[in-house]
């Protein structure tokens, strides 16, 4: 079996679109997501798509199992929110680590359903607390949340999706690198305290609009700066923008990491209704423009992407050779 | 793709932005004021609590140059984890500060990895060591990768501080081994401190310290070429303290082997650095013996510079006037005479040049632009200090002036020779101009002469209309002068409408030229929000002179448009968080009025103003008005930020502060004893009584005046109540009471200001100015001091000190028209007309209503113990059409004088 450094550097592998677009058209009620074992829950938890992990797993491996099909080679836990804070709004923080499992599982039984080569990447979100700024405009020195408490909360989370079997840690649609440098410290503090191989690291950065910084203010390339020492196996961008408008962003990543790079765009900027509208054939149009640059080794989609766009994504670049691993010098020149 | 990208072993940092140290990157300059074991200032307002200006100290470190900031919170009446917490945290909020990467320093490990918690950038951790042995050192540099920083390493080991270069480059190798094999620390996020002693003890042990770290250094990076060298530069010349000029160039000396032999960064005080070869060279040879341990055997090096070092104390600075610079070429002369602003030897320095060059012009465009372009780099690259270049251009205007009427003898001849050939005259196009103006209304203009100095310094042709210039006039001129820049100025509220109308007419002229703003009362929120969008082709709200030049350059050059496609999109972010941001909830006006501040009047007994109605002062006593001048502002004005007398001994520009200080002091001397100055004041008091609201009604000889005022809307917390001026004043139904007003002003500077323009001496006219500003200031707190004792006399028995006066420990409060507590200009009318302010002391109400001569002050006297200042921040409709009537304004009136507080 080849191991997806292997794949890597022969092409350019396709990671999958959204998970919620795809529960959307479930139409979902409460008592779907209430499932049988949450049937009494003293709160409302329509809308926790990450619980569906536990109660709807079907429906969970079966979109994973879509994404497949289309020709994902990398697939993303339904666990952008599984993290004890983020569970709060649900009052479901006992329940973290549970559902970090029940996803990396999900996701491992729709790739042996589907058959195929793919790698499980656990999902780390990026929280609904931020460490770098202040929810207080009167208060800019207050934070809502400590370090601690975020390395805390993701070092839990990474202990269920290691538990659960994911192949791949990705620390996601960061917009608050502090928060990723919590992810990252979790994850080293993790795997020196339980001795175990270290899983690669995907990192993935989001520019929030035009300025080309981050939400917390970081230029791109400070932001890959703060997060080199988690050695990841890529750096990328998702979600905020279109392609269209991912695309200058992607071209200095490009230029300046010194490991893979990684994007998927929305599927371009919400209209009007706040649907995303761009067609399969038009994302996909994008980021094969992007291959061709020799931009890219990971491409998907973020939300309002689906498996049809994923497929006409896999199909643009299927043959078009991955970005070269730039020669990192050891020596100055 | 074609060829394979390679990527670098640089040291990579970041803040909100990225530091690549690279080879050939200059000396990077670490800034080291946030720190309370270095900074006493600093320490002081972190111990008060008083982040906000902490963080200014930060502030003016990335404003000095700065590329990463130090911060340190070693100090034993500090809890030192909560300290950098608190501050880090605030900096993350400044995008200005937030935009280096920051140095956590602190000998205490968890005050440092409090530190990593706060920051999303890679940091610099200073520092770990060896010191409590390897165990410790492994288990401090994991957990400061696992924070992704790079870290300091001490050259400390179990035995000790590494003293010799033998034991610093053993244990920084010994450290390297163990960062880079056992840690996984890559090579270029190790940055070794290998210790800087102090030299020129006396204790002959302690001679090569200097050698033994240039000497470790070079080995340490021949050993391990990608790690960076680091120091504490100060400690060195540790026994010199109080002699700056021979600390300053030890500092270079030291700094000019230390970076040759690879050192790369370090904590300096980089604006103090005396240019290694401006260095006298008798005390260059003497730091350099020292330093590099030569000629010293017997401490022979150490006695002479310690005797070197006696002479200067003996003879104090002024005798070590170096003249051998009158030797060079007339070119070096012109150039060392601009530099260091020296206007002695300029007009026979200019006829020789003009002699020498085949053309006058030839002159401006060769040596002395040569030297403005120095004065411009060093100034840009924080090396000069504002005073320092507006001498400087007071030395080219007077090398000018000799050759100006050469050049225009010339034109003319030309023009003759043209005219007798019947051929067509065309003058070269010159440089870029730009004009400046202050608007109509406004008579200030101290900043917009600076940044004409300045900009003038730089190369480019000044157009100054003065003060008080309308639209059309401003616009026509730049029309028919098809000027490059247009720049406004303005100190007071309204002349924001007017830079508003200024910005609007451009665009119905269809203009081209970018529109700077500047000036005291403008900020870049009111230029996003309420200038920029009246005009498309570019607005830039310009923060102080020193920005001015880097502006005006980039809007010459080609990237003028990336730089106004960056600030169109800056000032659409900042009206969006504007708009956001604005939401505050405003109360009712009668709720306001409800929730009023209520005194207890009833324990309140008024003591009736000695004086009876109007009171005139003319030619107040200058020396005694000297002695109550507030010298903080004055730097301010210099753009010299600080207390005083801090300011004075400020790392930074503290030896230019000092100078500043004392030329202004010989010139306030000059001022007092030659009369320069008339202090004319008038004053009054009347029995007073409110309505329970907002309206004061003051019984005059002349009858009832009624004034009003405004109150603060903002929703605040319960109990809290929403403050006006009329709550000062007793309600009618309970009892009687007073209040009073002043008007000061400075007369008689107009004559100087021009003179020393006439002169080409921008210096001495802005300090004149800047002093007219501060004597009238002073002369408004020494008379309102003579007030509160003797002319109203409710406090016959206060003794204060000038501090205290300036921190405002008094009784009472003298509120100003057009200023926070009553921000309506209009009201400044009524108090002319109850002192006869015009026909008193002559001066004069622009149609903006501010004062001519502008060093003028006004303002209202209360005087119950428990009237304070406070800003009105917003007022809502209902309390605007209130206050109209009450006026008897129309309600657009009343909305254009209003228009700073209104929602």
């Amino acid at each position: 079996m080849k191991t997806i450094q292997d794949c890597l550097k022969e092409r350019i592998l396709i990671i999958d679109g959204a998970m919620g677009t795809m529960i959307q058209r479930h139409k979902l009620q409460e008592a779907d997501y209430r499932g049988e074992r949450f049937r009494d829950w003293h709160c409302d938890v329509k809308g926790n798509n990450d619980l569906l992990c536990i109660t709807q797993p079907e429906i969970i491996i079966g979109i994973h199992k879509e994404y497949l099909d289309a020709g994902a080679d990398i697939i993303e836990t339904n666990t952008f929110s599984s993290t004890s804070i983020a569970m709060a709004d649900y009052q479901m923080q006992s329940l973290a680590h549970e559902l970090n499992v029940a996803a990396a599982k999900c996701a491992r039984e729709a790739i042996k359903r589907s058959g195929k080569q793919a790698w499980v990447a656990g999902a780390i979100g990026p929280l609904n607390k931020t460490l770098s700024l202040s929810p207080d405009v009167n208060n800019p020195g207050f934070r809502a949340v400590t370090f601690d408490e975020v390395v805390d909360a993701y070092y839990e989370q990474v202990n269920g999706l290691v538990e659960g079997g994911v192949d791949i840690l990705l620390v996601e649609t960061i917009f608050d690198t502090l928060n990723a440098k919590a992810a990252i410290f979790a994850i080293k503090k993790y795997f020196r305290d339980t001795k175990k191989e270290a899983l690669p690291i995907m990192i993935s950065g989001t520019i929030t609009d035009a300025s080309g910084r981050t939400l917390s203010g970081q230029t791109l390339e400070a932001f890959y700066t703060s997060v080199m020492h988690a050695k990841p196996l890529s750096i990328g961008l998702n979600c905020a923008l279109g392609a269209k408008e991912m695309r200058p962003h992607i071209e200095e990543l490009s230029q300046i990491a010194s490991c893979y790079v990684s994007a998927y765009p929305n599927a371009g900027l919400p209209n009007a209704m706040g649907e995303y509208d761009e067609h399969p054939e038009e994302t996909a149009h994008y980021l094969e423009d992007w291959a061709k640059e020799g931009w890219v080794n990971i491409v998907g989609g973020c939300c309002g992407t689906t498996p049809d766009h994923i497929k006409h994504i896999a199909e643009e670049v299927k043959n078009i050779a991955p970005r070269q691993l730039p020669v990192v010098e050891k020596e100055l020149a | 793709m074609s060829e394979s990208l390679h990527i670098r072993p640089y040291l990579r940092l970041s803040g909100l932005e990225p530091l690549v140290v690279r080879p050939d990157t200059n000396f990077v300059n670490v800034g080291e004021r946030t720190n309370v074991t270095g900074s006493k200032k600093f320490a002081r307002l972190v111990r008060e609590n008083k982040y906000e200006e902490a963080l200014s100290v930060a502030r003016q470190q990335v404003e000095n140059g700065a590329q990463v900031l130090d911060v340190n919170m070693d100090d034993a009446l500090l809890d030192g984890v909560l300290a950098m917490t608190t501050f880090l945290n605030l900096v993350q909020s400044e995008p200005d500060i937030a935009k280096i990467p920051v140095m956590i320093d602190s000998s205490k490990f968890e005050i440092i990895e409090a530190g990593l918690k706060c920051v999303q950038g890679k940091c610099i951790v200073n520092s770990i060591s060896m010191k409590e042995g390897e165990a410790k050192f492994i288990e401090q540099a994991i957990i400061c990768q696992s924070y992704g920083a790079s870290v300091i390493v001490m050259a400390f080991d179990e035995k000790g501080q590494a003293d010799t270069k033998d034991r610093k480059v053993e244990i920084c190798h010994r450290a390297y081994k163990i960062l880079t094999e056992q840690v996984g620390y890559d090579p270029q996020d190790i940055i070794f401190d290998p210790n800087i002693f102090a030299v020129a003890t006396g204790l002959e042990e302690h001679n090569n310290y200097g050698v033994d770290f240039i000497e470790a250094t070079r080995e340490i990076k021949q050993l391990m070429p990608l790690t960076k060298v680091s120091g504490g530069v100060s400690n060195l010349s540790f026994s010199f303290r109080g002699n700056d000029h021979v600390r300053e160039a030890m500092h270079s000396v030291f700094l000019f082997h230390a970076i040759k032999a690879g050192m790369d960064m370090g904590i300096v005080n980089a604006g103090q650095l005396v240019v290694y070869d401006e260095i006298e060279p008798g005390l260059r040879e003497l730091c350099e013996d020292v330093i590099l341990n030569r000629n010293n055997d017997n401490n022979e090096a150490t006695e002479k510079l310690i005797a070197f070092a006696e002479t200067i104390k003996a003879k104090g600075k002024e005798n070590i006037k170096d003249e051998s610079w009158r030797e060079a070429s007339v070119e070096e002369r012109l150039k060392h005479s601009l530099v260091n602003g020296i206007t002695d030897y300029i007009d026979t320095d200019t006829e020789e040049a003009r002699l020498k060059y085949p053309k006058p012009l030839d002159v401006i465009e060769g040596p002395l632009m040569d030297g403005m372009n120095v004065v411009g780099d060093l100034f840009g690259s924080g090396k000069m200090f504002l005073p320092q270049v507006v001498k400087s251009a007071r030395v080219m205007k007077k090398s000018v002036a000799v050759l100006t009427p050469y050049i225009e003898a010339e034109k003319e001849k030309r023009k003759q020779a043209h005219l007798a050939a019947g051929t067509e005259n065309v003058e070269g196009a010159g440089a870029a101009k730009v004009l400046l103006a202050t608007v109509k209304g406004d008579v200030h203009d101290i900043g917009k002469n600076i940044v004409g100095v300045v900009l003038g310094c730089n190369g480019y042709d000044i157009i100054d209309l003065g003060v008080m210039v309308p639209a059309d006039k401003i616009l026509d001129t730049a029309e028919k002068e098809k000027v490059d820049i247009v720049g406004l100025s303005g100190l007071i509220t309204p002349s924001l409408d007017e830079m508003v109308h200024v910005a609007h007419e451009m665009k119905r002229r269809n203009m081209k030229q970018p529109l700077l703003i500047g000036g005291a009362t403008t900020s870049r929120m009111h230029t996003a929000v309420k200038i920029a969008p009246q005009y498309d082709n570019g607005v830039l709200h310009i923060l102080d002179a020193s920005r001015s030049v880097t502006a005006v350059s980039t809007l010459l050059s080609k990237e003028k448009k990336t730089l106004l496609k960056k600030t169109h999109q800056e000032y659409d972010d900042l009206r969006t968080q504007f708009l956001n941001k604005n939401k505050k909830e405003l109360i009712p006006y009668s709720e306001a009025v409800i929730t009023k501040e209520y005194f207890d009047w009833k324990k309140y007994q008024p003591v009736k103003p000695a004086v009876d109605g109007v009171k005139v002062l003319k030619g107040y006593d200058l020396a005694t008005i000297a002695r109550y001048i507030d010298w903080g502002p004055f730097f301010i004005a210099w753009e010299m930020p600080g207390h005083y007398p801090e300011v004075l001994t400020d790392k930074i520009f503290g030896a230019e502060a000092t100078k500043l200080y004392n030329d202004a002091q010989k010139l306030v001397q000059t001022i007092v004893d030659e009369k320069w100055f008339s202090a004319d004041g008038v004053i009054g008091f009347w029995p007073a009584a409110t309505n329970n609201a907002d309206t004061i009604t003051l019984q005059t000889d002349k009858g009832e005046v009624k004034l009003e005022s405004l109150r603060q809307q903002l929703k605040k917390a319960v109990g809290q109540p929403s403050y006006s001026l009329a709550d000062f004043i007793c309600p009618a139904e309970l009892g009687s009471d007073y209040m009073g007003s002043f008007a000061v002003t400075i007369q008689g500077a107009k004559k100087y200001i021009d003179k020393f323009a006439a002169e080409h001496d921008d210096y001495n006219k802005i300090l004149v100015q800047v002093l007219a500003d501060r004597f009238v200031e002073a002369f408004a707190e020494c008379l309102h001091e003579k007030v509160r004792k003797e002319y109203w006399g409710y406090e016959k028995n206060e003794a204060l000190s000038n501090e205290q006066l300036i921190k405002e420990e008094y009784n009472g409060i003298r509120p100003a028209p057009g200023y926070p507590a009553c921000p309506d200009h209009t009201e400044k009318l009524k108090l002319f007309d109850l002192l006869d302010a015009v026909n008193n002391i002559d001066i004069e109400l622009t149609e903006s209503l501010a004062m001519n001569p502008p060093a003028s002050v006004c303002g209202w006297y209360f005087a119950h113990p428990n009237s304070h200042y406070f800003g009105l921040g917003k007022i809502a409709k209902d309390q605007l059409e209130d206050y109209a009537k009450r006026k008897g304004m129309s309600i657009e009136e009343a909305e254009k004088w209003m228009r700073p507080v209104l929602e």
